[in-house]
């Protein structure tokens, strides 16, 4: 077995659940390459949803949460502010955390809590057959949008920084150690980063969208499509080419929540030892 | 008597002052009337004692949050009323499955759907025990005045932490804003219940493997046990469950709340506990009922108010046995009846009438009129 999966992976689980082909696992190699560099596995407490990749952290040897469809992120909340000096990691897809997860992206982003959210997307909704996502390109044929997708797919990256996540990068299964290199960095920042991997699913938007189920030709259509932008203001023109971006969009620094919560409860306690409050 | 300090509060503020001594240290709630007050007092409250009071998004994230702050070793709380009680039942289901400790309170208004957002109602009594999908058991409790609110957040918690379950507190709009005496023990006063935690170390620990009181220890997130919890039936070692497996989780879950009814079921009797006539009630409306046994008493007739306090699971047993010699039941509620079911199906005498005395609407029910109920249906 790979060193990494020797140390890390929950070998009583395995085989994982992923088909051949899936990018998760390489997702799974990328991200535990990052924690075994940070050396902060005792402090990671990971959270998921439902979906493909749901199960990610399920296979890692470390405290895991895996809820309801669309509610990694509240779980990760409620970790994160029962203490603080957690290492809080989301792995979400593009239908859970852009469809019926997508309330609480906008509050968490909002927010600027120190977790960290991994949003794989592959185009679709994969572990229920291959229905349209949030995510799927416009005209894509899938099991319920039979005559082409009129819909237009929403940008994770972008909503995010809207939002007000104040880290943002988009990489993808194709770049393995620019990914690793990304959740290093994510785990390492204080406020709420958000990471997007475009990864493949052979046996749905291969097979349905992109025109074959070979597991090389997916990884191929990812290299071709996606194009790393030194800056942002690449994105633009990288978009107008019907390809998308990758690179590292945002980081800035503001003020973390967690830690403000904490100041806060400070202030109050003090107000209430002068008599102030009640 | 109990060593403390008496106050004058609503049941909303009851239950704040309560979850606080009880250890509650993590709050997540929407703004919801008529429990708006608990996200208020909690708000106001938990960062004196160093916990938090997260304003969530929508239900489902303060259920969900509420989940997640119980694995990372707190006990925590939310409050909502029918409409936020409908979004948070995919969390209530999570709970039970994930065995979280956690409490719920539900201050029921008028419904169905935006109802009557000011008024009282009962309506939410099978959503408190079958609102999520598939089996699953949980402890319900119905408090009817303040006093029985900070009581019973206190036990909420301890019957949480004790069984690993959700607990919801179902209280309604006129307990919740009725201010009243309530007294508040002096913390060394209260028994307060932890969860079980594990005893050996993680590479002996079995996440899901249970003793004979069918509740596993649980462990808090990051102390060493890195455990396994997912929301589908699991095997013991966490991971999804094969069909025998799935089969053993679901009777576990189920059978140590069920099968431990004894040791929490709560129903009292108000009056003459001998009285051929009885109410039953719960909830606000129990307070109607007493004032109906003490003006009945007045004119020389017996009756027995019987209070169901406890009312998830069913107190079948009990019930039946404090309703021993009754030769009239009537059961009272503010539903199109509901209560009435269960005492039907509990106590199945076919010369005995259960009379159902219903009342919705929002307007709460006085206690001449469940004597007039007596007189007109005689």
């Amino acid at each position: 077995m790979n060193p990494l999966g020797e140390k890390y992976l929950r070998k009583n689980f395995l085989p994982f659940l992923f088909c051949p082909g899936c990018g998760d696992g390489m997702i799974v190699q990328a991200f535990l390459e990052a924690v075994d560099d940070l050396g902060i596995i005792n402090d990671l407490a990971l959270a998921a949803g439902i979906g493909c990749s749901a199960w990610i952290p399920v296979y890692i040897h470390a405290d895991v949460l895996k809820v309801l469809h669309g509610r990694a992120i509240p779980a990760a909340i409620g970790l994160k502010a029962t203490r603080p000096s957690r290492k809080v990691v989301v792995f979400t897809g593009d239908g859970d955390g852009l469809a019926i997860g997508g309330n609480h992206l906008l509050h968490a982003a909002r927010r600027n809590i120190d977790i960290t959210v991994v949003m794989v997307n592959n185009q679709i909704y994969a572990m229920t057959g291959g229905q349209v996502a949030p995510s799927t390109p416009v005209g894509s044929r899938t099991q319920t949008t039979p005559y082409g997708n009129l819909e237009k797919p929403l940008d994770g990256c972008k909503v995010a920084i809207a939002a007000g996540a104040t880290m943002v990068s988009r990489w993808s299964t194709a770049y393995p150690k620019a990914l690793s290199r990304t959740f290093k960095k994510a785990m390492n920042h204080k406020g709420f980063s958000f990471v997007e991997v475009i990864s493949q699913c052979p046996v749905q938007t291969g097979r349905y969208i992109l025109g074959s189920g070979a597991p090389h030709f997916n990884l191929q259509w990812i290299k071709d499509h996606c194009v790393p932008v030194e800056d942002p203001s690449q994105i633009g023109e990288v978009e107008a080419q019907g390809k998308i971006p990758v690179g590292d969009f945002l980081q800035i620094e503001k003020p973390e929540f967690m830690e403000e919560v904490q100041r806060m409860n400070q202030k109050a306690k003090e107000a209430q030892s002068k008599g102030g409050e009640r | 008597m109990k060593k403390g300090r008496i106050k004058v509060m609503q049941g909303n503020e009851a239950c704040v002052e309560a979850a606080i001594l009880a250890g509650c240290r993590f709050f997540a709630g929407y703004p919801i009337t008529p429990a708006s007050e608990i996200l208020e007092g909690m708000a106001r409250r938990l960062p004196l004692v160093d916990g938090f009071c997260l304003q969530a998004e929508d239900e489902i994230a303060a259920i969900v949050a509420v989940v997640g702050a119980s694995w990372g070793g707190a006990k925590a709380m939310t409050a909502t009323s029918g409409p936020g009680f409908c979004l948070m039942q995919e969390g209530v289901g999570l709970a039970a499955s994930v065995e979280s400790p956690c409490v719920i309170v539900n201050v029921q208004r008028g419904g169905p759907a935006s109802g009557q957002s000011t008024s009282t109602a009962q309506g939410d009594l099978y959503q408190a025990r079958y609102g999520s999908n598939g089996d699953y058991s949980l402890i319900t409790l119905c408090p009817s005045t303040s006093q029985e609110m900070f009581d019973h957040t206190i036990r909420a918690f301890n019957l949480a932490e004790r069984f690993r379950i959700p607990v919801i507190i179902l209280s309604d709009e006129v307990v919740a804003h009725i201010r009243e005496k309530v007294t508040i023990p002096d913390p060394d006063q209260l028994e307060i219940v932890e969860r079980k935690k594990p005893t050996v170390p993680m590479e002996e620990f079995i996440p899901f493997q249970a003793g004979e009181d069918d509740v596993p220890p649980m462990p808090a997130f990051n102390t060493g046990y890195k455990i396994p919890v997912i929301s589908q039936a699991k095997s013991l070692s966490g991971n999804r469950g094969n069909a025998k497996e799935a089969e053993a989780f679901i009777h576990r879950i189920t059978r140590k709340v069920d099968a431990h009814i004894a040791e929490f079921a709560d129903v009292r009797t108000y009056g003459d506990e001998k009285a051929e006539t009885a109410f039953v009630s719960f909830g606000s409306v129990c307070r109607s009922a007493r004032s109906a046994v003490d003006m009945a008493r007045e004119k020389g007739l017996a009756l027995r108010s019987v209070e169901v306090k406890t009312i998830w699971p069913f107190p079948d047993d009990l019930l039946r046995s404090k309703l021993t010699g009754a030769k009239r039941m009537v059961v009272a509620e503010m539903n199109l009846g509901m209560l009435v079911n269960e005492v039907r199906r509990v106590i199945r005498r076919p010369d005995i009438p259960i009379e159902l005395f219903s009342k919705i609407g929002g307007i709460y029910p006085q206690p001449q009129e469940f004597l007039r109920f007596l007189e007109e249906k005689r």
